[in-house]
């Protein structure tokens, strides 16, 4: 198991603790703990909806792939730390990271 | 004014599907869609990714299936308003209903299906103060026709394939064109940015990089567009139009105001007939919410087939329907 925290649009923090070798992605947890995430595309990189800051741990996520970038780029706000929820495997990786929600609330 | 038996809003597979199981009932159908074309999010997000769990189609592109379900429901003939989104509903004093759309289009339909599946596709807005009042005075979030820009100021903002296009096209049309765009490359076609480059390089365009729109004024109409690059230096450039290009996003839109009931952004409905709270309203597809609702096609086409056989005694109030399968009946046109 993996824990790390997530911080919703409205500013409030809390830790969740997911499995990491069930090849889930960041979006399909959010998605499990009832946040108001849209992934209209299903998690292909193929939408945006998933928009995520990523406050802390950003180093143990690799690089975005292209696909991922040609979304984040495509939306009026993007930050240095912006990463696609879809795309982000839950791993080991991610213990003590910090997500912060900026997909369009559902 | 468009007279129809059911108005289906919303033209995505289920929404198209819909039409199909109406027609078998010998219920004719008029759908509106946001979007300029059927097909709803398949069409518009994911064209090309395949689809497994369609009942006999082992894998099936997206934008096959809608293809496919356009020619199934072919003999049918349903009539399509696309592009405009609908805004009113009123209820006439029979108990049938008429809508009118963003562009004024009134359609009176005996029954509304809504098969909106996450709402209805609306831009995506940067975040600037004052943006709404600006709206249809100044700045427009798509191009309908490119002739309103000829002659006049125009700045563009984003970095994709629509950006660098409309750039390109109304290079030739308006008296002057900018392309904003917060990075110093795009990510668009290589042969769009490449033009978009030449372009700039020989004075046909302006191409401000590395910035953000950061203030929009004018007294009335949109006179200026304020932006800062990532040095935090600002600069102003006038203009007669704004057109921020930053893709698409699902809304539930003025469907909220219908007094349908609604949890967390879908509506609520009688799993017997998926019938609303309003009588004649029914919601099939991505758009409804039951106990243990599963947002998958073929559970839309479930929905739709139930759906059309409970609206029928509402099209046909002195007949009765009898169920016949297609196997015995055929498919019958009007």
């Amino acid at each position: 198991m993996v824990t790390f925290e997530v911080e919703d649009h409205d500013g409030n923090r809390q830790p969740i603790e997911a499995p990491d070798d069930m090849g889930l992605s960041l979006m399909e947890v959010l998605k499990a703990s009832e946040y108001p995430v849209l992934a209209t595309c299903g998690g292909m990189a193929l939408c945006a909806t998933c928009h995520v800051e990523v406050l802390q741990g950003k180093d143990g996520l690799g690089d975005a792939t292209d696909p991922e970038l040609d979304q984040l780029e495509g939306l009026p706000e993007m930050y240095d730390t912006s990463r696609l929820a879809c795309q982000i495997r839950i791993s080991d990786q991610l213990e003590g990271a910090v997500f912060k929600l900026r997909g369009e609330d559902q | 004014m468009i007279t129809t038996d059911i108005c289906i809003v919303g033209a995505g597979p289920v929404g198209l599907f819909t039409v199909f199981e109406a027609g078998l009932l010998k219920m004719r159908c008029h759908l509106i869609d946001a979007l300029p074309q059927v097909g709803g999010q398949l069409s518009e997000i994911y064209p090309q990714k395949p689809i497994y769990d369609i009942p006999g189609y082992p894998e099936v592109k997206a934008q096959e299936l809608v293809d496919n379900l356009m020619k199934q429901i072919e003999p049918f003939d349903p009539s399509f308003t696309l592009g405009e989104r609908v805004d009113y509903l009123a209820k006439q004093d029979d108990g049938s209903f008429v809508i009118t759309t963003s562009d004024k289009t009134k359609v009176h339909a005996q029954v509304i299906v809504i098969a909106g599946g996450l709402g209805c596709f609306e831009p995506r807005k940067p975040v600037l103060e004052n943006l709404e009042s600006f709206e249809g005075k100044g700045i427009t979030y798509m191009v309908k026709d490119p002739e309103q820009f000829r002659d006049k100021k125009v700045i563009l903002a984003g970095g994709g394939d629509s950006a660098l296009d409309w750039t390109i096209f109304l290079s030739d049309v308006a008296e002057k064109v900018t392309l904003v765009h917060r990075n110093e490359t795009f990510r668009g076609a290589p042969d769009s940015a490449a033009k978009v480059f030449d372009m700039a390089n020989n004075g046909k365009i302006d191409l401000i990089l590395s910035s953000n729109l950061t203030k929009i004024s004018g007294n009335g109409h949109l006179q200026s567009v304020s932006m800062k690059n990532k040095a935090k230096e600002e600069i102003t450039v006038d203009t007669d139009y704004l057109i921020p290009l930053f893709g698409l996003s699902p809304k539930l839109g003025p469907i909220a105001e219908w007094g349908l009931n609604i949890d967390k952004n879908a509506i609520e409905v009688d799993t017997t007939d998926y019938s609303t709270n309003v009588e004649r309203i029914y919601a099939v597809g991505d758009i409804n919410t039951y106990e243990n609702k599963l947002k998958l096609i073929l559970c839309g086409f479930h929905e739709a087939a139930l759906m059309c056989h409970s609206a029928f005694k509402y099209v046909y109030p002195d007949q009765k329907l009898s169920f016949k399968y297609t196997t015995v009946n055929g498919v019958n046109a009007f």
